[in-house]
């Protein structure tokens, strides 16, 4: 059976690589006696995949992966019994139970939420930079892709953007085109220097209607809610 | 911010979390995963008056440093007594050195981001002699004066252990103490012995030294003394002080049953060299390989009982999460009932499934490959062998008794069973080589290559080629190695015959590097002067070949008025003392000069495990034996097949007494 996962990533454990992470997962996994499936083959791996990569350096309280298991299990017994097995800093917090055909997290994710701490920035200049950004049209940036720079317009995959002193909380399209913390805040100033990053939330649009691949339940809310909620709009 | 009493001053020091200072500069170094700890199996307690602070560190990069076996036992040894607590750290990597160099921020432990000036012995493992530059480097990021004789009564002790301290004379000016042979059991002595000097209240290094040199196995330069004859050879290094003794011994752990270490082994969270379950099997070996340091200084051979490498490997593959276990050793298909041992650790329900094994270094016979392929049932890429000379004759005079019909069968048999690539190791530049010798690696490589042919495939023969480089306490320690340039010269042969050579590629290490091993691996106390002149100059990670600088060198050994050709090049006479002459690795000199006699007349010798004995000394002089559980040497005669090679003085050796197993706590 396949289940999906969210997990956040907090603290020292935010200096990870993506690949680390998968590899911290499978270790855990097998630590804790979860069976996972294998793939066949020559070089037969376990059938992990996870959802969008997060930078390394950047935490998160909305990471997600997708598990098959070799043996039937209860959904809301997995988070408890891998929790012990991952390192501090890495906490399974829900498990839900997916279809197969279920969009993979890749595809389904349209938007994430950060929280990103400006260095250095006076709190009206800040506000008043994302005041300009938020009545622009356009937002022009270059941006570096696969080694090579290309000009992109930032301005449609900023969704949202409030101030909270010093605070950026921004939610930021990946798809049609994505939109990076660290190139937002470059669009913004050039100049300024990006502090800590943290993804709140992703977000999927399912018929219209937006949603998280797991919402967290009032037991694990805290976390996420007074991060997300946490500063009034600037604009 | 607390301040923590102690006596010896170094906990008196407010304690600096490095972290919060170190953390915001992380996301613009490179790969900063390595420094941040976090490991399963990192557990320390507290710091403590009570607790003697250790700082060991690996003077390379963590990837390489943290799977360092001999770092993690000591690390769990130590934490786990009460009078001491073990932190690590690793060479920062020249970008975050940048920074910490910028920002005044000192080398830290990655387990609680501690300055390492506030521990109390920061103890090196020295591997290998191009990391000397780094030493220097850590102990200056300490904020710890590089020169022994510069530091006070608030500095940590300095001190080294590792395979390299068996000539320690090129770091004399700057360790504190070193320590000889196995650690298990001189490291709690040492502990003791700072304990209760700090208990003491002293402030006085001497006087910690002088007891520490009381201590079996440690060896404390500034107590002794090396003087030269007029002609630049060493007349003697002999003792200055009362309390060094004449000639320092290393330490022999004689079963390796009662340490079963490490017992939580670390499992870091990013990627590292060596990320496996490693299970060490046995200590020692008595091949008696002619070039291999590790092989003569490790005597005699210690087996751990088969019960309990089963034991360590159930349990370190449940507890680690890891689908991979090495059983490390310097021969594993040596292992008596080593078949037993791979059948049960791949016994799928013993860890979590699918969990594939490796042996490190595979004895070249069909009998080790048939072994192979029982671990390797499903991933069979690729093979290793180190058959390390060409030619019949070469490997004589090197005791690495292969014949070419074992590797032939060797090579066949894995072509035959699925594999497809076999990487062969050999070494070039060894005593009495010629071009004949040479060649014949190819030759051999070329051959192994058609016999993949007759098995119906292409298989390819990757030939790794490394230049000899003369060690301390073996036969060949007396042998002027080849200079750079004839080095160079091999390495253009093999190239140029590999070319004609359809399926064999050709890989050699960089033979400046070789030279500058050689220089340090025998250099004298004289060459300190010249290892910190490349440090200062910047030359740090010599052994990373972007950051090698020969030039660097050959500038120290010129302000030095030195010469390397003197010190690499030159053969040594029997009556020449060498700077390691006071110390010992329990081999007699005179059995080194007869094996290195023997050598030039092309003379090989069985393994002395299964019965004959040379009376090298590493037994009898510690008053203890091989420690095997077979009587009888594997299939095929000890060294291999059909040799009729001479035997020696027989003396029995020791079965393991069956104990029962167990992995401690």
């Amino acid at each position: 059976m396949r289940q999906r996962v969210r997990f956040s990533k907090i603290g020292k454990v935010r200096f990870l690589s993506h690949r680390d992470v998968a590899r911290v997962w499978e270790r855990a996994l097998r630590r804790s006696g979860v069976r996972v499936a294998y793939s066949e083959g020559f070089s037969p791996r376990p059938k992990l995949s996870f959802g969008l990569a997060l930078s390394t350096g950047y935490e998160s309280l909305g990471e997600y992966l997708d598990i098959d298991l070799a043996d039937d299990l209860d959904p809301a017994s997995l988070p408890p019994f891998v929790s012990p097995s991952l390192p501090q800093g890495i906490e399974a917090q829900v498990a839900i139970a997916i279809a197969p055909g279920t969009a993979s997290l890749q595809q389904a994710v349209t938007s994430s939420s950060w929280r990103l701490e400006v260095i250095d920035v006076d709190r009206s200049r800040l506000a008043a930079e994302v005041d300009r950004a938020l009545a622009s049209a356009v937002l022009p940036l270059i941006v570096e892709r696969k080694g090579s720079e290309s000009p992109l317009d930032a301005r449609p995959a900023i969704l949202a953007m409030e101030v909270d002193g010093s605070v950026l909380h921004a939610e930021l399209a990946t798809h049609p085109r994505s939109l990076r913390p660290a190139e937002l805040v470059r669009a913004l100033d050039p100049s300024w220097t990006l502090g800590r990053v943290l993804r709140t939330h992703q977000w999927t649009t399912v018929d219209g209607a937006r949603g998280e691949p797991i919402p967290l339940g009032d037991r694990h809310a805290h976390g996420a809610t007074s991060a997300s909620h946490a500063g009034a709009r600037a604009s | 911010m607390s301040v923590v009493g102690g006596a010896s001053g170094t906990l008196a020091r407010t304690m600096v979390d490095v972290w919060a200072r170190l953390e915001p500069h992380l996301a613009s170094v490179q790969k900063p995963a390595r420094y941040i700890g976090c490991e399963l199996g990192a557990e320390v307690p507290p710091p403590s008056p009570e607790r003697v602070g250790w700082l060991l560190v690996y003077p390379d990069t963590y990837e390489i440093g943290l799977p360092n076996q001999g770092l993690q036992i000591l690390y769990e040894i130590l934490n786990e007594r009460p009078d001491a607590l073990a932190e690590r750290s690793y060479a920062p990597w020249t970008d975050l050195e940048e920074v910490l160099r910028r920002e005044g921020i000192p080398l830290f432990s990655v387990d609680t981001h501690r300055s390492a000036d506030e521990f109390d012995v920061i103890a090196f493992n020295l591997s290998a002699e191009l990391v000397y530059t780094n030493v220097l480097n850590c102990i200056d990021l300490a904020g710890v004066p590089v020169q022994s004789a510069d530091r006070g009564p608030g500095h940590p002790l300095i001190g080294a252990g590792g395979h390299a301290t068996y000539n320690p004379e090129p770091l004399a000016d700057f360790l504190d103490f070193v320590v000889l042979g196995d650690g298990e059991e001189v490291v709690g002595e040492i502990n003791a012995a700072i304990a209760a000097w700090k208990a003491a209240g002293s402030a006085d290094r001497v006087e910690v030294l002088r007891t520490l040199a009381g201590i079996d196995g440690v060896y404390v330069p500034c107590l002794y003394e090396a003087r030269y004859l007029p002609d630049g050879r060493l007349e003697v290094t002999a003792p200055v002080d009362p309390a060094a003794s004449a000639v320092v011994d290393k330490r022999t752990v004689a079963d390796l049953a009662d340490w079963p270490y490490p017992k939580q082994q670390l499992v870091p969270l990013t990627e590292v060299v060596h990320d496996r379950l490693n299970v060490e099997v046995f200590r020692g070996c008595t091949r008696g390989c002619r070039f291999c340091q590790a092989g003569m200084i490790t005597r005699p051979v210690r087996e751990r009982p088969a019960e309990q490498v089963a034991l360590m490997v159930q349990q370190g593959l449940r507890r680690t999460g890891y689908d991979e276990v090495a059983l490390t050793s310097l021969s594993t298909a040596d292992f008596s009932g080593i078949e037993d041992v791979v059948t049960a650790a791949m016994d799928d329900s013993v860890g979590c499934g699918n969990v594939s094994v490796s042996l490190p270094s595979l004895r070249v016979d069909a009998f080790t490959v048939g072994v192979a392929a029982q671990i390797q049932k499903a991933r069979r890429t690729g093979l290793t062998f180190a058959p390390e000379a060409g030619t019949w004759r070469m490997r004589q005079v090197i005791n690495k008794l292969i014949t070419e019909e074992d590797l032939y069968a060797a090579v066949d048999s894995a072509f035959s069973q699925g594999w497809r690539r076999v990487k062969l190791y050999f070494l070039t530049g060894l005593p009495t080589e010629t071009d004949e010798d040479t060649l014949g690696i190819i030759e051999l490589a070329r051959r192994c290559v058609e016999l993949a042919k007759a098995e119906g495939h292409n298989g390819t023969v990757t030939v790794s080629v490394g230049g000899f480089v003369p060690k301390a306490f073996t036969p060949f320690q007396w042998f002027g190695m080849n200079t750079e340039v004839e080095l160079r010269r091999k390495v253009n042969l093999l190239r140029d015959a590999a070319r004609h050579a359809k399926g064999v590629q050709i890989k050699w290490h960089d033979p400046r590097a070789s030279l500058v091993e050689g220089l340090v691996s025998r250099g004298d106390r004289r060459l300190g002067p010249v290892i910190e002149h490349v440090w200062r100059a910047g030359g740090t990670f010599q052994e990373w070949s972007e950051h090698f600088r020969l030039d660097l060198w050959e500038e120290a050994m010129a302000a030095a008025g030195l010469d390397l050709d003197w010190y690499c090049h030159r053969h040594r006479t029997e009556d020449e003392v060498l700077p390691w002459d006071h110390l010992s690795a329990g081999l007699h000199k005179d059995f080194l000069w007869q094996d290195w006699r023997d050598a030039l007349e092309e003379l090989g010798l069985e393994d002395c495990r299964w019965t004959p004995c040379y009376d090298c000394g590493a037994c009898t002089g510690y008053g203890i034996e091989h420690v095997v559980a077979s009587a009888v040497p594997p299939a095929g005669g000890s060294q291999g097949t059909g040799q009729g090679l001479r035997r020696g003085g027989e003396v029995p050796v020791t079965l393991l007494a069956r104990k029962p197993a167990g992995v401690g706590a």
